[in-house]
Parts: C-alpha cells; sequence; structure tokens
C-alpha cells in the first residue's frame, strides 16, 4: 500500500531534525490560525494562489526565495559551525551521513530553489512591466510554472521528515548516486524535486521569449528595450537551451536508479562521465542564467541612481550575448581531471578565459555610467558598488581556475568553493538583493527602509569577505571540500574566521527581516504614490504602485530606451487619453495549483515505490490539463468606466504631488 | 502542415503588431510559443541522441545492433509514420477549408497509422525483451531502448492529443482556436516525423550494416 515508506522513514533518533520540524510546524500553525483569524483564506485562494498577473505571482516566487534562502543559511550555519568545531581530530556535533546531507541540500536549495525563484520572481514582476505589456503570453503557463517550482521545493522540504535527502552533493554524480551506492530514498527526492521544478523553468524560458516577442508595446524595437529585459531575454534563451538537457540527464539517471537501465553505472558498459558530461552542458549555462539578470538589475540601478543613461547599451546588449553563447562552450571546465586530451582542455580554457572580455566590457560600462553622474548612495547602488569589488575578484579566481594545469591542484579544493560563491553571492545574489530594494516600492507600493537596508548590506559585505576570503587560503593549504571534520592544526584558524564570517551573514539577513518588518510597519509613511519613487527612466516606473492589474490603459508610445525619461522630458507622461478601450485580460485559474499539488504526491509515489498514487495522480494531472484546455472561457474585459476611475486616481496623485513641489 | 502552419504563424506576427497586440493566446502567439516548446523537445531528444552515440558500442558481450534490427520490419513500421504526416497535412488542408468531416476522417486515418506505427514498436521491444536483450542487458540496450522508447511515448501522446482533439472537432466544430490548435498539433506530429527519420538513419540503417 505504501511502498517502501514505513514509520522508520522518519529520523525520531535526530534530535536536531525533529527540533526543525517542530519549528515548522509551530510557525505553520501560527500562519493558518492568523489567516483564519484575519478570514484570509478567500484573498490566498482568489488573488494569490489562482492568480495569473504576473506581479502577483512574482511577488510568491519571491517568498518563496526568501523562505528557501532561511532554509539553505541554516544548512550553511550548520556546516560552518561543524567545520569550527569538528578540528584537532574531534567529531563535532554532526555525524557524515547527517552532514553530506546538508551539504547536499544546501547546494540544490541555495540555487534551484533560492537562486532562480528569486531572478524569476523579478523578472515576472518587471519585465511586461519594461516592454508595456499587458501580461506574459500565456499567464496560466506561468502560474503553472510558479507551482512546478513549489512542487520541487515542497519535496525538498519533505525530505527533511520523512526519508533522508541526498548525500551526493548537489551534482549528484554516479556512480554515487546509483542505486548500488544511494540505496535509500535521497537521490530519489533530489532527482523528482529537480525534474518537476526543472520543467516548469523550461515552460517559464519559453513563455517570457515569447512574450518579449509578440508582446512588445506597438513601436517598441528590439534595441529598444530595457537593458534588464534583455538580460533575461538572454538567460530565457540559456534556459531553453540548457535545461532540457538537465532533464534527459535526470530521466537517465531515473531509469538507471528504476528499471535497471544501465547509462552510467560501472558495469555492462555504462559510462559515468556521460551524465558529468550532460549535467554541466546544463549546470554551466545555468550559472549564466543567474548571473546575467543580475548584471541587467545592476544597469537598471547604476543609470536610475546616476541620473545618466546607461553607457554603452548596445555593447552591454552584445557583451550580454557573447556571454550566452560562450557560456555553452565551456562546461568542460568542471572536469579537466576528467583526463581528456591537452588540445581538448586548452580549448576549454581558453573559452572560459574569455568569457572575461564581456563581463569586462560590463563593469567599464558600469563606472562610466557613474562618470560625472550624481550617485545617490541608496542601497541598490551600495550592492552594485559591493558586487563590482567582490564579483571582479571571483572573476578573476576564476581566469585563474581555467588554466587547466592550476586547475590539476585546485580541484574540488575549498578554493573552488570560494570562487562560485565569489560569483554567485557576490554576483547573483548581491543582484537579486539590489533588484529587491529597487522594484520593492513597485510591487509592494511603499519603499523599504534605507537604514536597514545599509545595515544588511554592510554585514552581508563584511561577512561575505570574512567567511569566503579564508576558504581561498585553505585551498591553498590543501583543503578539500565536502569534509566533515578535520585534523591539522595549520586549518583551524581559518575555519574560526570563516564561521564568525558566517554569522556576520546572519545579522545582514536578520538586518533585511527587520527592515520588512520595520518598513511594513511604516507603510504610510514609506508609501509610494505617484508609482515613480526614485525617477525612473523606463516603463514600469509610469504605472501605479503596486501597478494597476492590467498594467496599461493604453499601449504607451516608446522613443528610444529610456522611454519613460524621454516622455517625462518632453511633457507626454501622464496624458490622460479622450477615451478607453475595453482591455482583454485572462481569468483566474486553480488549475495550475491542482497539477502542481497532483505532481508533488507523484514525485513522492516515485520516491517511495508508491505505484497506485503514482499512476492516480499522472491520470488526473492529465484529465486537469485536457479539461483546462477544453475550456474556452479563460477571459473576460475589463469595461472603460473601471479603466477610467482607477486612471483617474493615479492622475490625481501625480498631480498632486507636482503641486507639493511646486 | 509544417510549412503552412509555419508561414500562418509568420504572417500572424507582422499583422499582430498593427490591431491584436494586446490579446491572449491569439493563432500566432500560441504556434510561435509551440515552436520554441518544440525546440526544447529537439535538445532533450539531443541529449540522448549523443548518450546513444556514445553508448551504442558498450555491448558488453550482448548482441549489437547489427545481430537484432531487422529492417524490413522496421520500414514498414517508418512508412507507417511517414504516411500518417501526409494524412495528417490532409486533415489541415480540410480544416481550412473548413470541411468538418473530411477533417474527422483524415485525422481517424492518421491516427490507425500512427497507432500501427505504436503497435510494431511495441511488438519489437516484446520480442527484444523476451529474447533476454531488454534494457538492463547492456548500455547499447539501455540507450537504444530509451532513444527508440522516448519517440515512442511521444507518438503516443499524440495519439492522445488527437483523441481529444478529435472530441473538440465533432462537438464545436471548426473554430478558430480549434483550429490553433489543430496547428499545434500539426507541429508536433511532423516534428516527430523528423526525428524518427534521424532514429531511423543513426540507429537502425547505421547500427545494421
Amino acid at each position: 500500500m505504501f511502498g517502501k515508506l514505513t514509520l522508520d522513514a522518519v529520523p525520531y533518533h535526530e534530535p536536531i531534525i525533529m527540533i526543525t520540524l517542530a519549528i515548522v510546524a509551530v510557525i505553520g500553525a501560527a500562519l493558518a490560525i492568523a489567516i483564519t483569524k484575519y478570514q484570509k483564506w478567500g484573498v490566498l485562494w482568489h488573488d494569490w494562489i489562482t492568480s495569473v498577473d504576473h506581479k502577483r505571482l512574482g511577488v510568491m516566487y519571491i517568498v518563496l526565495a526568501l523562505v528557501m534562502l532561511l532554509r539553505g543559511f541554516a544548512d550553511a550555519i550548520m556546516m560552518r559551525t561543524q567545520l569550527a568545531a569538528a578540528t584537532n581530530g574531534a567529531e563535532g556535533y554532526l555525524p557524515p551521513e547527517h552532514y553530506d546531507q546538508i551539504f547536499t541540500a544546501h547546494g540544490v536549495i541555495m540555487i534551484i530553489f533560492m537562486a532562480m525563484p528569486f531572478m524569476i520572481g523579478l523578472m515576472n514582476i518587471v519585465l511586461p512591466l519594461q516592454i508595456g505589456a499587458r501580461d506574459v503570453a500565456f499567464p496560466f503557463l506561468n502560474n503553472l510554472s510558479f507551482w512546478l517550482a513549489v512542487a520541487g521545493a515542497l519535496l525538498v522540504n519533505i525530505s527533511l521528515g520523512v526519508g533522508e535527502f541526498a548525500r551526493t552533493g548537489w551534482v549528484a554524480y554516479p556512480p554515487l548516486s546509483e542505486l548500488a551506492y544511494s540505496p535509500g530514498s535521497g537521490v530519489d527526492y533530489y532527482i523528482w524535486a529537480l525534474q518537476i521544478s526543472g520543467i516548469g523553468t523550461t515552460l517559464t524560458g519559453v513563455n517570457f521569449l515569447v512574450t518579449v516577442m509578440k508582446m512588445r508595446t506597438p513601436g517598441m524595437k528590439l534595441m529598444e528595450m530595457p537593458i534588464f529585459t534583455w538580460a533575461c531575454t538572454w538567460a530565457n534563451v540559456l534556459i531553453v537551451a540548457s535545461f532540457p538537457i538537465l532533464t534527459g540527464a535526470l530521466l537517465m539517471l531515473t531509469m538507471d536508479r528504476y528499471f535497471d537501465f544501465h547509462f552510467f553505472t560501472n558495469d555492462l558498459g555504462g559510462n559515468a562521465m556521460m551524465y558529468i558530461n550532460l549535467f554541466w552542458a546544463w549546470g554551466h549555462p545555468e550559472v549564466y542564467i543567474l548571473v546575467l539578470p543580475a548584471f541587467g538589475i545592476f544597469s537598471e540601478i547604476m543609470a536610475t541612481f546616476s541620473g545618466k543613461p546607461l553607457f554603452g547599451y548596445k555593447s552591454m546588449v552584445w557583451a550580454s550575448g557573447s556571454i550566452a553563447i560562450l557560456g555553452f562552450i565551456v562546461w568542460l571546465h568542471h572536469f579537466f581531471t576528467m583526463g581528456s586530451s591537452a588540445d581538448v582542455n586548452a580549448f576549454f580554457g581558453v573559452m572560459t578565459m574569455i568569457i572575461a572580455v564581456p563581463t569586462g566590457v560590463k563593469l567599464f560600462n558600469w563606472l562610466f555610467t557613474m562618470y560625472h553622474g550624481r550617485v545617490q548612495f541608496t542601497p541598490p547602488v551600495l550592492w552594485t558598488l559591493g558586487f563590482m569589488v567582490t564579483f571582479s575578484i571571483g572573476g578573476m579566481t576564476g581566469v585563474l581556475l581555467a588554466v587547466p594545469g592550476a586547475d590539476y591542484v585546485l580541484h574540488n579544493s575549498l578554493f573552488l568553493i570560494a570562487h562560485f560563491h565569489n560569483t554567485i553571492i557576490g554576483g547573483a545574489v548581491f543582484g537579486y538583493l539590489a533588484g529587491f530594494s529597487y522594484w520593492f516600492p513597485k510591487a509592494m507600493g511603499y519603499k523599504l527602509d534605507e537604514k536597514w537596508g545599509k545595515r544588511a548590506f554592510w554585514f552581508w559585505q563584511i561577512g561575505f569577505f570574512v567567511a569566503f576570503m579564508p576558504l581561498y587560503v585553505l585551498g591553498f593549504m590543501g583543503m578539500t571540500r565536502r569534509i566533515n571534520h578535520t585534523n591539522n592544526p595549520d586549518w583551524n584558524i581559518w575555519l574560526y574566521i570563516a564561521a564568525v564570517g558566517g554569522f556576520i551573514i546572519a545579522l545582514g539577513i536578520l538586518s533585511q527581516l527587520i527592515q520588512l518588518y520595520v518598513s511594513y510597519k511604516n507603510r504610510e509613511a514609506l508609501k509610494d504614490t505617484t508609482g515613480d519613487p526614485w525617477n525612473g527612466r523606463t516603463l514600469e516606473w509610469s504605472t501605479m504602485s503596486p501597478p494597476q492589474f492590467y498594467n496599461f490603459a493604453v499601449d504607451p508610445k516608446t522613443d528610444g530606451v529610456d522611454a519613460f525619461h524621454g516622455m517625462k522630458k518632453n511633457g507626454t507622461a501622464y496624458q490622460r487619453p479622450g477615451s478607453y478601450a475595453p482591455i482583454h485580460m485572462p481569468r483566474n485559474t486553480s488549475a495550475g495549483f491542482i497539477m502542481g499539488m497532483l505532481l508533488t504526491a507523484f514525485g513522492f509515489g516515485f520516491i517511495w515505490h508508491i505505484w497506485w498514487l503514482v499512476i492516480a495522480t499522472f491520470v488526473l494531472t492529465i484529465v486537469t490539463l485536457i479539461k483546462r484546455s477544453y475550456d474556452n472561457d479563460v477571459d473576460y474585459y475589463v469595461q472603460p468606466e473601471e479603466i477610467e476611475k482607477i486612471e483617474g486616481e493615479h492622475l490625481a496623485a501625480i498631480q498632486q504631488q507636482s503641486l507639493l513641489k511646486a | 502542415m509544417t510549412t503552412s502552419a509555419m508561414t500562418h504563424g509568420a504572417h500572424g506576427h507582422d499583422a499582430g503588431h498593427s490591431h491584436d497586440d494586446h490579446h491572449h493566446d491569439t493563432s500566432s502567439t500560441t504556434l510561435f510559443g509551440f515552436w520554441v516548446y518544440l525546440m526544447t523537445d529537439c535538445l532533450l531528444f539531443a541529449s540522448v541522441f549523443a548518450t546513444y552515440a556514445v553508448l551504442f558500442m558498450n555491448t558488453a558481450g550482448g548482441p549489437s545492433g547489427h545481430d537484432i534490427f531487422e529492417l524490413d520490419y522496421v520500414l514498414v513500421e517508418t512508412f507507417a509514420l511517414l504516411f500518417s504526416s501526409i494524412t495528417y497535412g490532409f486533415a489541415m488542408i480540410s480544416g481550412h477549408k473548413g470541411n468538418k468531416q473530411a477533417t474527422l476522417t483524415w485525422m481517424m486515418v492518421t491516427f490507425a497509422l500512427g497507432a500501427v506505427f505504436i503497435g510494431m514498436e511495441i511488438n519489437e521491444f516484446h520480442h527484444l525483451i523476451a529474447e533476454g536483450f531488454g534494457p538492463d542487458r547492456s548500455a547499447f540496450l539501455t540507450s537504444f531502448f530509451s532513444l527508440v522508447g522516448m519517440h515512442g511515448c511521444h507518438v503516443t501522446a499524440g495519439l492522445i492529443w488527437m483523441i481529444v482533439l478529435m472530441l473538440e472537432v465533432k462537438n464545436r466544430g471548426l473554430q478558430p482556436r480549434t483550429m490553433t490548435r489543430l496547428g499545434c498539433l500539426s507541429l508536433f506530429w511532423h516534428f516527430l516525423d523528423i526525428v524518427w527519420i534521424c532514429v531511423f538513419t543513426v540507429v537502425y540503417l547505421m547500427g545494421a550494416v
């Protein structure tokens, strides 16, 4: 009846896990009681869960990312404290089988369930607004993608209390991840969490590519799209070109584990290196999927807060394009030690180094954007400046690792760990946090508290250096990754310093939580009445904050890259048209949520070999999809009277604001 | 038909900017979106093809393609699928002319040919497994069953989709939305034909010689 699932799958004997679960249960119950008390279940269902509005989906993606950031960071702080405690031959407090799950979960969560939803959330909120569209090309698909991401995140979190998570590292290399060496449920949780959320990401990539190609406001040329939209577009090209490879690789591993296939096994002709090639043919583009939108965010922020157009817009677009293409022909640098010929390694090494060129172009563009500008040192700008310094260091150590000879020494050492945290935290995460504070007023209608924002930045920035610079040193001293305890007195001091760094970052995260609380409390004082709090340059700032649900009452007429800046300058911004036409909008639907939950159960059934559940949920998912596709009543029209009323309020607020200024 | 669907889509793109810009799921947007999705599917097949190319010589003492492929049999299978593309093209032509009955008839013929293809493939798999040459025998057979089987799963999904659309045509006639859906299935069906031509060439023809 329940396949391999028995009560023994719950780890009663692990106090750390049981306490965590108890805390999660208390928070969950508190939330449920609060929602019931304030009678918000209906709001939650009608306005959020079933919503196909890209702005609301974006907010939900970011909530998911923040929750998973806390989970992933808890894993990180446990690893740092374990390594600081387990020196000189001490065992520490995390036994190896638990520690191995923690570093695997940390990697999977931070890449797939923190960074990806954060990036996709910002893209959801901002991209359609920047191109003057009323929604994405396929609003239902957008909702479905979100619930597939949630399904994956749910599976990762269920693994905490039922069974185990993979002990293989976030890459799950065979033959270790094969059934013979990982017989538990861990790798199966890994497979289904990544598979289901990965398919959602592929659909997001398709959706936003079509949105950019088909939904731009009339007159906006491709080379006039805001730079963040361009950066996301390149990232989406990478998504549709690389995520199917992950789907394929995971499918093959699934067949190996479930049906005794021999893709990657040691015996009967399997080839484990094939998985590793496929994994990184996805995995390397993936890091550019994460960082390119962050580059776009920095570009928007630099232009806005320097009060100048972005320096070298076209070179920025083409630099992103070159990075996207080069990102596809460097995957082998993750395993120079595989033993390909010197020629092969040299090719991939040189290609890797060449990526530094377009990235350098970008850095100079940001510097020249600031040059002769009146830079306002708001939190988004601080994140950008912190990024420019931090990411440059990470980029340089990357070029160092790209030398195959050096890589043979540094492969799988803590030098590598320091390098990729240097680029992913200093590049992607700083970018998302910058974008978070930059677009927060647009999404929520009030600004974030600046004082706590600056504190958060400084804790993060200092904490990052204290936590990760010692890892470069430890790498040079020969310490490898994924070690549970050490016995080398020379390493101790650096491990202690790194742990301190982890706690400084924790203060940064705490500051951000306080910032959210303080800002919410002062939301009336911080209210963004005009929709344009930073004197923005692109179309998203021409709407209300939060934007009208239909985004634009009439198609904005754009001219040039900084379309909204141009409108404000020549006085065509905020014009009331003679009359409004009805607006065509998609209806909310519960199909995405239902399919997401069914597929969660489907994955769970597969993980525990509960075959009736697998078959039932699969059939029900298909039936839901077919039923949805039969439904022709999926849209409606907003009538001019309603538009007139909403637009009138916006224009009145702007008029009042300009009277106050005058 | 692929070309007619594509030119239709491309035409709709140009026209879209002049009048119909913000409408959701208009025909040209849907077809373009489905086309992009098909390209992701194409990359999934490419990954499995690459794996097949790496693994096909690893027979681990078991049979090679030369030992187990029956080209005559596969040729019949291939023609069933290729003809189904032609008949689906006829269904689309009838659809564009607004001839509901002819559309349904051609779809049924297409369905029958697709079912023949799938039936023959299942039969081939059954024989191989019965002889002890299942996917668990060697890396070659693993990758063979996976590549051919993945194509077969796609064709099966296409057949289920065809039933759904036949019911829709029968109940609702040839409305614009239904025609868009028929166009998407058309793209899918012809795409699977192209993939099969690659499978037939790379797996069967190159394997049998």
